[in-house]
């Protein structure tokens, strides 16, 4: 089942998302992408409602570019999470969007962030922070090995830890992962971690 | 009638004008303000050329300068004393705050910039509502201006006869100031005047300011135009109106009114008025 989470490190943060898409019992795909990378220096991972969450990230994602245009500068992480916020705050008492947040970004005043928005529109800026059956994993992982100042060998060493223990102690895990990260140079995908690939099937 | 030689702007305001009232020039309803409307373009200032769609109030609009130096915005109006039975009110006049690191100075019809001032604050707290953050500067101008120039474009509605100074400071551009007129026109300049005699101060101020100017040689440098352009011949406190905007020590933006005591003392130290024992 899903598992988003992320950490920041030294001028730098990073977060993780499994790429299972399920309907029901049914896993229809392995290689689903959760992490959107929002702007130049944002990343925002989410979870819940599949529908939800793509129709969401991107209406945030395009309100932040048109932002940018209109203005000549970006919203900063902190003003995109407190939008992303607002955005959700008017839609819970409307048609919520069931979607859970990590948003990852670095900027040049207040260096890296990640803010933690859930779906009925709490905002927090956090350290570490994970979503889904794997939070409980995660968190408990990170609270163990996380420390101020992680370099990025280190925080990569830190997810793989999760993800591991994601995978052998969860029933429903998921087998694969994308993990991204966001620092001074911008928002990019780091790596993939997959146990298992679509099978491919030779042409009849 | 949409063969035009001049630019866009002024077949625009030259529709607009000939729409709403087939002249250039209109009463208001209160008659003692006559409303001129001229279309040109006027001289080439300390940045750029900018198109005037002007409106002179005679007698009561009172000239603002602004200036901007490198450690802070000032702002400087004239107060008209229309009446001597005429109540000075304690508060500002011609100064507003809009937001904690951004105040206006306006010149025009009071009544207009009012309206104009409740929008930019809402617009304001909207802003820092939707990102917890103070709204940056010219954002705010171009929002308050857009708002002017809905009542240019369309028929039925009078425009609003408000100039604007506004300064202030955001993290990305530091200190700013900008001047919008009635149509909605707004640019950032060093310094700026609006109101009567603004040419003349303009033009005073394009010769006497000085890059990497300090917030103390701005105030002398405004109280000295103000006091050449003004129409009344002596300088007094509770005629002026003198503002800052400027960031503490501690990182915070300061907008501070001067207060008539201190003011009176600046004017002495400027040279502009005799202190008040030699006076009399």
């Amino acid at each position: 089942m899903e598992s988003i989470f992320g950490l920041v490190g030294d001028g730098f943060a990073v977060v993780a998302a499994d790429t299972s898409a399920v309907h029901s019992i049914l896993v229809h795909k392995s290689n689903e992408d959760k992490i959107m990378v929002l702007d130049s220096h944002k990343l925002v991972a989410a979870s819940g409602e599949p529908g939800d969450r793509v129709q969401f990230t991107e209406y945030i994602q395009k309100n932040v570019a048109l932002y940018q245009f209109r203005n000549g500068i970006p919203l900063t992480t902190a003003a995109a999470a407190n939008f992303t916020r607002g955005e959700l705050a008017t839609a819970l008492r409307k048609n919520p969007y069931m979607v859970n947040i990590l948003m990852a970004g670095f900027d040049k005043e207040a260096g890296a962030s990640l803010y933690y928005i859930d779906y009925i529109a709490s905002l927090h800026k956090v350290e570490k922070g994970a979503f889904g059956y794997g939070s409980y994993f995660a968190l408990s992982l990170m609270d163990r090995h996380y420390h101020s100042g992680m370099s990025v060998e280190e925080a990569i060493d830190l997810v793989d830890k999760c993800i591991i223990e994601i995978r052998s102690r969860l029933v429903v895990a998921p087998p694969n992962f994308v993990i991204k990260i966001v620092d001074k140079d911008g928002a990019r995908e780091y790596a993939w971690r997959e146990s298992i690939r679509d099978a491919s099937v030779a042409a009849a | 009638m949409f063969q035009s030689d001049g630019p866009d702007y002024l077949l625009c305001s030259k529709l607009f004008a000939q729409d709403r009232r087939n002249t250039h020039t209109d009463t208001h309803p209160c008659s003692f303000i006559q409303l001129s409307f001229s279309f040109r373009v006027s001289q080439t200032n300390l940045y750029s050329t900018r198109s005037t769609y002007q409106r002179d109030i005679k007698c009561l609009e009172g000239t603002a300068i602004g200036i901007l130096s490198k450690d802070g915005v000032v702002l400087v109006g004239e107060k008209k004393v229309t009446s001597k039975l005429l109540q000075t009110s304690t508060s500002t006049e011609k100064m507003y705050k809009i937001d904690d690191h951004v105040a206006c100075a306006v010149a025009g019809i009071m009544s207009d910039a009012n309206i104009l001032i409740n929008t930019a604050r809402v617009q304001a707290q909207r802003y820092t509502f939707a990102y917890q953050e103070p709204m940056p500067v010219e954002q705010l101008v171009q929002s308050l201006c857009d708002t002017k120039q809905g009542y240019t474009q369309f028929g039925g509605l009078r425009p609003f006869g408000v100039s604007f100074l506004f300064a202030g400071w955001d993290k990305n551009y530091g200190f700013q100031l900008y001047m919008s007129d009635p149509s909605g026109n707004y640019g950032g300049w060093k310094a700026a005047a609006i109101g009567a005699n603004n040419q003349a101060a303009q033009s005073m101020l394009k010769q006497d300011y000085k890059d990497e100017i300090t917030r103390e040689e701005a105030v002398q440098l405004a109280l000295k135009v103000l006091s050449k352009t003004m129409d009344s011949t002596s300088l007094t406190s509770d005629k002026l109106e003198l503002a800052e905007v400027f960031v503490l020590p501690s990182g915070k933006v300061k907008y501070q009114v001067c207060s008539p005591d201190a003011l009176s003392k600046l004017l002495v130290k400027s040279g502009v008025t005799q202190p008040a024992a030699e006076a009399s």
